[in-house]
């Protein structure tokens, strides 16, 4: 199979202008199959809307996206559910395909959310819900998943073990996984492509290659590039509402 | 036992409170209310119209509904007005235009109030037929729809990303919910459609834990509520729509109980 093969998405010097306003500006990446792509950056560096251009769900934007899969899987950041809808977890998990009992049964196990399957969505705690959405997203054994974020709020136990079923999960369903995370630590480990943004590709590459440039150190310190556990960043520039970088 | 008229009205109420059971549902999940009362305020225009040039009554008020919808989806693109301020602006401004053709119409006599509240001495057989064709196709449609619209309801973004083009389900949606107005209009009355579609919906939802059960108890709502309200309506000789939805508030208020009940529970 020739790489070409294996792409499922690829953004193509892709940005996305709101109000006249740029949000994330000449992202240009792709997710091949069996590949964890992660997007890092301060919070605001455009993260979320990359991924959501990637999925297609912003129609206008700059540039272009090629998909090459229907089979998504999303987790996204933010959630809002409208509790005037009965809805239990099983009918969650059914939400956009229609699964049998043990698909969803052994997508919960593994995000160990099993015991909740009944219950009422509104009253699963953040960390709880998160599961699910995680559980979600991969029992329709997508080609794509991207994940925002997919551990917040978990515990920390959790998410070591959620961080490693989604390793796994990447490699049994060799389905490509666009990862965003602040976890630093994590994505030094797992991924096979590091893209830092912030509100335009600052640096990308191997993990390595990342935490050696300079760009990446000026925007999450040394420390960062050192250690690589710990999440600290500083701006050294700004965006204006053109697009335009400006130093500090 | 029965005059026929009566059976007539029954086996209608019947067809209507099928289809209005799960359209309820995705009314209140969605927060259309206010968006049907205008499809329906506006049918009083597609009546007036039908009468004019003899066409159709079902027919023009689904036209008429429809258009209005697309007026109000065109309206909310090109205006900085709130969506509940467009809904008042159609729905009055469509009632009151109906009214004022009706005024001009001195040479049909109309029944005012039957249009507003229903008349069940005014099913006729191919009343009959309408409702129930009508009503198989709209319950086709919806379980159609039904994947990418529930989702789309729960999450848009979900929906859009997982490939499930929520963007059309929504359109079919509204082509729907004016359906529904056109067929049942004679039974209900243009003023109480929305009650129809609100009120076994609510109960429901103090009922149930999950959509389909929601949908389930709509249903048999919606069923009570025709069949208790129209035996009224016999019994004490008042307006069909009213008799209906009265009965639904009943039930509406029954379901109450049971929420207290498990709220104690919870606690």
């Amino acid at each position: 199979m020739s790489t070409d093969q294996n792409i499922l998405v690829k953004l193509n010097d892709a940005g996305l202008q709101l109000n006249n306003k740029w949000l994330v500006k000449g992202v240009s990446l792709q997710v091949e199959k069996g590949k964890i792509v992660t997007l890092i950056g301060p919070n605001g560096s455009g993260k979320s809307t990359t991924a959501k251009i990637a999925l297609g769900i912003y129609k206008k934007i700059d540039g272009s996206v090629e998909k090459y899969t229907h089979k998504v899987g999303y987790v996204p950041q933010k959630i809002s559910i409208d509790w005037t809808l009965p809805l239990r977890v099983n009918d969650f998990m059914v939400l956009t395909e229609s699964l049998n009992k043990e698909t969803i049964d052994e997508a919960l196990s593994l995000t160990g959310v099993i015991h909740l399957k009944d219950k009422n969505l509104g009253d699963l705690s953040g960390g709880e819900f998160q599961r699910v959405l995680l559980a979600r997203a991969i029992s329709k054994k997508p080609e794509l998943l991207v994940l925002d974020e997919p551990v917040q709020g978990v515990d920390f136990t959790g998410e070591i073990a959620l961080y490693e079923l989604i390793k796994k999960i990447s490699d049994e369903l060799s389905c490509g996984i666009l990862l965003i995370s602040h976890d630093l630590h994590t994505v030094m480990t797992a991924t096979d492509h590091v893209v830092c943004l912030n509100g335009h590709v600052c640096c990308s590459g191997s993990p390595m290659d990342v935490a050696k440039n300079n760009e990446y150190k000026a925007l999450f310190g040394e420390q960062a590039s050192q250690i690589l556990s710990r999440y600290e960043h500083k701006h050294d520039h700004v965006h204006t509402d053109e697009g335009e970088i400006k130093k500090n | 036992m029965f005059d026929d008229f009566f059976i007539r009205a029954l086996v209608a109420g019947i067809g209507v409170a099928f289809v209005t059971g799960p359209l309820g549902c995705f009314v209140i999940w969605r927060r259309l209310s206010y968006f049907g009362d205008t499809l329906a305020h506006s049918a009083l225009l597609g009546v007036t119209l039908a009468f004019t040039m003899e066409f159709n009554i079902a027919l023009s008020v689904f036209i008429i509904s429809s258009l209005i919808a697309l007026i109000l989806i065109q309206l909310q693109k090109k205006t900085n007005l709130p969506g509940d301020a467009l809904l008042g602006l159609l729905a009055h401004s469509s009632l009151a235009v109906g009214l004022v053709v009706i005024g001009f119409l001195t040479f049909i006599r109309f029944d005012i109030m039957g249009l507003l509240f229903g008349d069940i001495l005014a099913v006729s057989v191919d009343d009959l037929l309408i409702i129930w064709i009508g009503g198989a196709l709209i319950l086709l449609t919806l379980k159609f729809i039904w994947k990418p619209l529930f989702a789309s309801t729960v999450n848009y973004e979900l929906a859009e990303a997982e490939g499930l083009n929520p963007d059309r389900a929504k359109a079919i949606f509204t082509i729907l919910m004016a359906a529904i107005i056109a067929i049942s209009i004679k039974m209900v009355g243009l003023l109480l459609i929305t009650g129809m579609l609100i009120i076994p919906a609510a109960m429901a939802r103090n009922l149930s834990s999950s959509p389909q059960s929601m949908v389930i108890y709509s249903i048999v709502g919606g069923l009570l509520s025709v069949i208790i309200g129209l035996f009224t309506s016999l019994e004490f000789n008042t307006s069909s729509g009213p008799s209906i939805i009265t009965a639904a508030l009943l039930l509406f208020i029954l379901s109450l109980f049971k929420i207290k009940q498990s709220i104690k529970l919870k606690n």
